[in-house]
């Protein structure tokens, strides 16, 4: 099995550590994984995006050309990519921030208000963790437990921020 | 456990971890993360971290250090390794260990900051001036250039010359993960008997340097360097074979555009088409023996070169088929990247031409 992601967005908005957290989610549940941003003159509110490859056994290639799973957090970042999803592959769409539909008619789209969510969680900034929540269970890639575990690991040295992120989590896995 | 590192962490860490306790550097895109890293590790190791006033003063901090004895290294890319060639040239000259990391970036001139492996001629044909080489890697993941980098110093001081480690900046970027190995013990390492270390004195005095003004002490230098050179290619070329046996198409390929060219690989192979790879992991050393090896394969109808160049590699991969098969190339330059998906289409098309 060999899972590919895009994760696209502006800067800032927590895409790179969407990567980051299915990767940490990929090596606990024992699988080869890749993770690799772009890198440029890149800033706060500039476009950045990662490519993630999970692998049962080994990840050859790190670049990701044609996707099973597209995550656009804003507007430019669908266009850019949309045409490059894998028929029959994935879309999430961050409906706090996109509002047009996806024309495709051969992938999966999830439309998910991650800011209305985050804030329900208690912290507008635990967005990308709602989406990454919607996007495990969308994809069937990890349970809420390992996930979980993995955020508790990740903000050890930073315990008041946990609830709220398992809350965008769970209403994530829910979405 | 492992643990999810970027490649110039891993790279920073195994340094540390294999004795590195000088560094010495500039900072360049892509390698930041490498003297960022280390400006915080190595005074916890009671390492010296300086960051220089410029590259080719950095160069030379470490061909002092190395001289005195230490385990140094630096790192810079492209623009930035150009400008240490002159260090390059005196360390090698003077017979020095030490360790260089290129994390490669489009050129010629500041060029872009995208990956390429656009420096592989300066890298092993010599960058600066004089007969030299440097054992050159070529790493294809993250646990592999920690590994590399683990035992670096180790290498560099048994031949007495400086191990560069060519990554295209790819392998900086990326995250994989890895295993770490154990802290070596500086107290096990080899004494070093040549080095101006302070314990030299009156007859014994120990001189570091380049310049040999008499022809015949220089031939002899030369000599000595390049008898070194063939106990390297006898002792420490190192290349993954990848499904050559029934090869009809060999890629040669280096790096992470190696992985690419797997995953193309499995791709053309599924379609039906024999493909297989020689992955060079030494650059210098070049697996040349195994190329012409493979190249006698009656099966084997032709080689393609792939890089992020415009095409250096292929040279080292002419002189080994030596004529036997045709080598042709493939790449992408400037800071593109070529997907598997590029690089089977390709070979598709040559093959259907």
């Amino acid at each position: 099995m060999e899972e590919k992601i895009i994760i696209a967005g502006f800067g800032g908005q927590g895409v790179l550590s969407i990567g980051q957290f299915i990767a940490y989610a990929a090596i606990e549940d024992g699988k080869a994984v890749t993770w690799l941003p772009s890198y440029g003159p890149e800033m706060r509110g500039g476009t950045s995006n990662c490519s993630v490859v999970v692998n049962d056994d080994e990840v050859a290639s790190p670049i990701v050309s044609c996707p099973d799973c597209l995550i656009a957090m804003n507007k430019p970042s669908l266009y850019k990519f949309v045409d490059k999803v894998k028929a029959g592959g994935t879309i999430i769409v961050n409906s706090s921030l996109i509002t047009d539909k996806v024309e495709r008619t051969d992938v999966n789209v999830l439309y998910i208000d991650a800011t209305d969510l985050a804030l329900k969680a208690g912290n507008a900034r635990t967005a990308n963790i709602v989406i990454l929540g919607a996007y495990c269970k969308m994809r069937n890639m990890f349970n809420q437990e390992l996930v979980a575990k993995v955020i508790e690991k990740k903000f050890a040295n930073k315990p008041k921020v946990i609830p709220a992120n398992l809350k965008a989590l769970e209403l994530g896995f829910n979405a | 456990m492992k643990k999810l590192m970027k490649g110039n962490e891993a790279i920073a860490e195994a340094a540390v971890r294999g004795g590195c306790r000088a560094f010495f550097g500039y900072p360049i895109t892509p390698q930041n993360e490498i003297p960022e890293y280390l400006s915080k590790r190595l005074p916890e190791v009671g390492g010296c971290f300086i960051q220089a006033e410029s590259e080719v003063s950095a160069i030379n901090m470490v061909y002092g250090a190395a001289g005195s004895g230490a385990r140094a290294m630096t790192s810079s890319s492209s623009p930035g390794i150009s400008l240490k060639q002159e260090g390059i040239s005196y360390i090698c000259g003077a017979e020095l260990p030490c360790v260089i990391v290129n994390m490669v970036r489009g050129g010629p001139g500041l060029g872009g900051i995208q990956p390429a492996q656009s420096d592989y001629f300066q890298t092993v044909k010599g960058g600066g001036h004089g007969d030299y080489h440097m054992l050159v890697y070529g790493p294809g993941s993250v646990q592999e250039a920690l590994d590399i980098m683990y035992d670096a110093f180790d290498k560099a001081d048994e031949y007495r010359m400086p191990v560069m480690i060519l990554g295209d900046g790819m392998i900086g970027q990326i995250m994989e993960a890895v295993e770490l190995p154990e802290m070596k013990d500086p107290a096990t390492f080899p004494k070093k008997e040549w080095a101006t270390d302070g314990t030299g004195i009156g007859a014994n005095r120990r001189i570091v340097n380049s310049l040999y003004i008499e022809p015949d002490v220089l031939e002899a230098v030369n000599h000595r360097l390049f008898d070194r050179y063939a106990t390297l290619a006898e002792k420490e070329t190192r290349y993954e074979a990848y499904k050559v046996e029934d090869a009809e198409i060999v890629i040669v390929a280096y790096g992470t555009v190696a992985r690419i060219c797997k995953s193309a690989i499995n791709m053309l192979r599924e379609k039906g088409y024999k493909v297989g790879m020689i992955r060079p992991i030494t650059l210098f050393p070049f697996p040349t023996k195994a190329i012409e090896a493979v190249a006698s394969q009656e099966c084997v109808k032709e080689f393609i070169s792939v890089e992020l160049s415009m095409g250096q590699m292929i040279e080292d991969v002419k002189l080994a088929v030596n004529g036997k098969k045709t080598v042709s190339f493939y790449g992408r330059t400037g800071g593109n990247v070529m997907s598997p998906e590029d690089v089977a289409e390709f070979i598709i098309a040559k093959e259907n031409k």
